[in-house]
């Protein structure tokens, strides 16, 4: 199920202003890769590109190329729908739907993607999904009570939950646990830990801890200034970048020194 | 109902401004209620005449009781509205979508405006177009209907010569709410919070299939609040169904037909210029009846929206 994400040269605008310029880097499947740098500097605008999700801010348009697998994200005629069900995304503050109780929200996905499911089915996939999530025990009593019933944490799983219900290859992450408390945070870094046997994961984080506790690789990106685009500074595997960074702003970031 | 008692002994400092702002906020609340009791009061005792007075000597009802003088009208009241509110309501849920979320910015500006504009034509104007240009030039449809689909009850025959009918009534009313209900559906739409159409979208659905996850379930409560407004202006419209209709019949389904129903409101402003004694009590009565529905109706609809509150995502 997970899937190879190649960036190449890629520059993300917004209206004529440059956001982001010039990312070129190597996501491998099975893997988990963050994403820090001071804020502003672009890297939840990059995030966004992997899933064409960019698009939904008007005005953004990028120049360059994302292929998943080898096939061009940008390529004319690929339909941005399509993108979405193979590359999910979570929020940074969770956003289940209000309107739906846990289980329709965790089949929310899959019941745009194909329409007929049974009853038996669909019970099966709530139950997988919400175990996989790390949720089953604590709301499979209430699975018909609202999904902005349960507590923040308990919310942010939700939507990790509905996000893998429809099986995509990638899973991206903008700053999943910047809304949630210490023990809520440390569960999803949990879940994390769990879901990378099986997906491609993306995670853009403030917290840096966060970033050496979960990833295998780490991209750090910076700005120059205000109104310059944010650019990629230094990709390289999680323990290079926070013990021995081979740029110097990198090194002055993970130390606290500036950001 | 205004939260009037404070509670006394806990004695906080009021500040000035904090007085005065509590003190009008309560008049405000009482006044209407006090409006509102005063109106019902004024219907219930003008209405007593009709109970104790012989129909006989009430020249309007010719001697039926009053019952069967009011069920037609009754009738003709919820039965236009209905109409009106069952083409309306799609219509302005589909218009507010085009603005909130279809057309580009400038467009749906320029939309919004020219909805709100309508909102502003007096009704008089509406009734005057409906009967001297909507109801002529909709007639021949009636006829083309009575006579290949009058097997089906609404379209029987004989079709009205003028094309003054119920349906005709009904048409230029779901015209005069469709700009309230507009209105109020596109702000509705407009306050759906970003993160859960993103939330739709990130999951693979179409525009439409945002639309329907989040956009519609999220502005459930408020489309219908937006149509029992529409729907309480459908009501009582007085002067519009006054000048459309033409009403000599009873209680019928039929739409096309020259004997169709009245409304209440239409009823009362036909017949009131010339109403003396009795009869004026019998009219208030009607307009009492008029009252009950728009309460009843209303609590409909506070019960519908309350029915799923839990979902409503305000917790």
């Amino acid at each position: 199920m997970s899937k190879r994400i190649e960036v190449r040269d890629l520059d993300v605008y917004y209206g004529k202003f440059k956001a982001v310029e010039g990312i070129t880097l190597n996501i491998e499947p099975r893997s988990v890769t963050a994403f820090i740098g001071p804020s502003g500097c672009g890297k939840s605008t990059f995030i966004r590109t992997l899933n064409r999700m960019h698009e939904v801010i008007p005005g953004a348009w990028v120049d360059g190329e994302v292929l998943i697998d080898g096939s061009n994200l940008y390529e004319a005629g690929v339909d941005p729908v399509l993108v979405r069900r193979q590359v999910g995304m979570v929020f940074q503050r969770p956003n289940p739907f209000p309107t739906m109780s846990i289980r329709e929200n965790v089949l929310a996905g899959v019941k745009l993607n194909n329409k007929r499911l049974s009853k038996s089915d669909a019970d099966d996939l709530v139950e997988r999904s919400l175990k996989g999530a790390n949720l089953w025990n604590e709301v499979k009593d209430r699975l018909e009570k609202p999904g902005s019933g349960i507590s923040g944490g308990q919310q942010q799983r939700l939507c990790i939950a509905r996000a893998i219900a429809v099986q995509p290859d990638v899973l991206l992450m903008d700053e999943p646990c910047s809304a949630l408390d210490p023990i809520s945070t440390l569960a999803i870094e949990d879940l994390i830990e769990e879901l990378k046997t099986e997906y491609t994961i993306v995670i853009v984080t403030h917290n840096m801890q966060q970033a050496s506790r979960v990833s295998d690789r780490t991209a750090f990106f910076n700005i120059a200034g205000t109104g310059q685009p944010g650019k990629l500074i230094e990709y390289d595997d999680t323990s290079t970048i926070f013990s021995n960074p081979s740029e110097q702003s990198t090194e002055d970031y993970v130390s606290g020194k500036f950001g | 109902m205004p939260d009037t008692a404070a509670p006394a002994r806990a004695k906080p400092r009021l500040r000035p401004g904090d007085r005065v702002f509590s003190g009008s906020a309560l008049a405000a609340g009482t006044l209407i209620l006090a409006i509102l009791a005063g109106v019902a009061a004024f219907l219930i005792i003008e209405s007593v005449p009709v109970v104790t007075t012989d129909p006989k000597d009430i020249n309007i009802l010719d001697g039926q009781p009053f019952w069967s003088y009011v069920a037609p009208l009754v009738f003709g009241t919820l039965w236009s509205s209905a109409i009106a509110l069952l083409m309306a309501v799609p219509v302005s849920i589909g218009i507010a979508l085009f603005i909130s979320h279809y057309a580009p910015r400038r467009l749906a500006q320029g939309l919004g405006y020219i909805i709100d504009l309508l909102a502003a034509v007096p009704s008089v104007v509406f009734g005057l177009w409906g009967g001297n240009v909507l109801a002529p030039a909709i007639q021949p449809l009636y006829s083309w209907l009575t006579e290949h689909l009058g097997w089906i009850p609404l379209f029987a025959g004989p079709a009205s010569g003028t094309g003054r009918t119920i349906l005709t009534a009904s048409i230029v009313l779901a015209v005069m709410v469709l700009p309230i209900i507009t209105a109020l559906c596109r702000e509705v739409f407009l306050q759906t919070p970003v993160l859960h159409e993103e939330a739709a979208l990130a999951l693979g659905a179409t525009r439409w299939e945002m639309i329907r996850t989040a956009v519609l379930p999220f502005g459930r409560p408020g489309i219908i609040s937006a149509s029992m407004l529409g729907l309480g202006r459908a009501l009582g419209e007085t002067m519009a169904v006054a000048m459309v209709l033409s009403s000599s019949g009873g209680i019928t389904l039929a739409l096309l037909t020259s004997s169709n129903p009245g409304t209440i409101a239409a009823n009362i402003a036909l017949r009131f210029a010339e109403a003396f004694g009795t009869n004026i009590n019998l009219l208030i009565a009607t307009g009492l009846i008029l009252f009950a529905i728009t309460l009843v109706v209303n609590m409909i609809a506070r019960w519908i929206i309350g029915r799923r509150r839990e979902f409503s995502g305000a917790n």
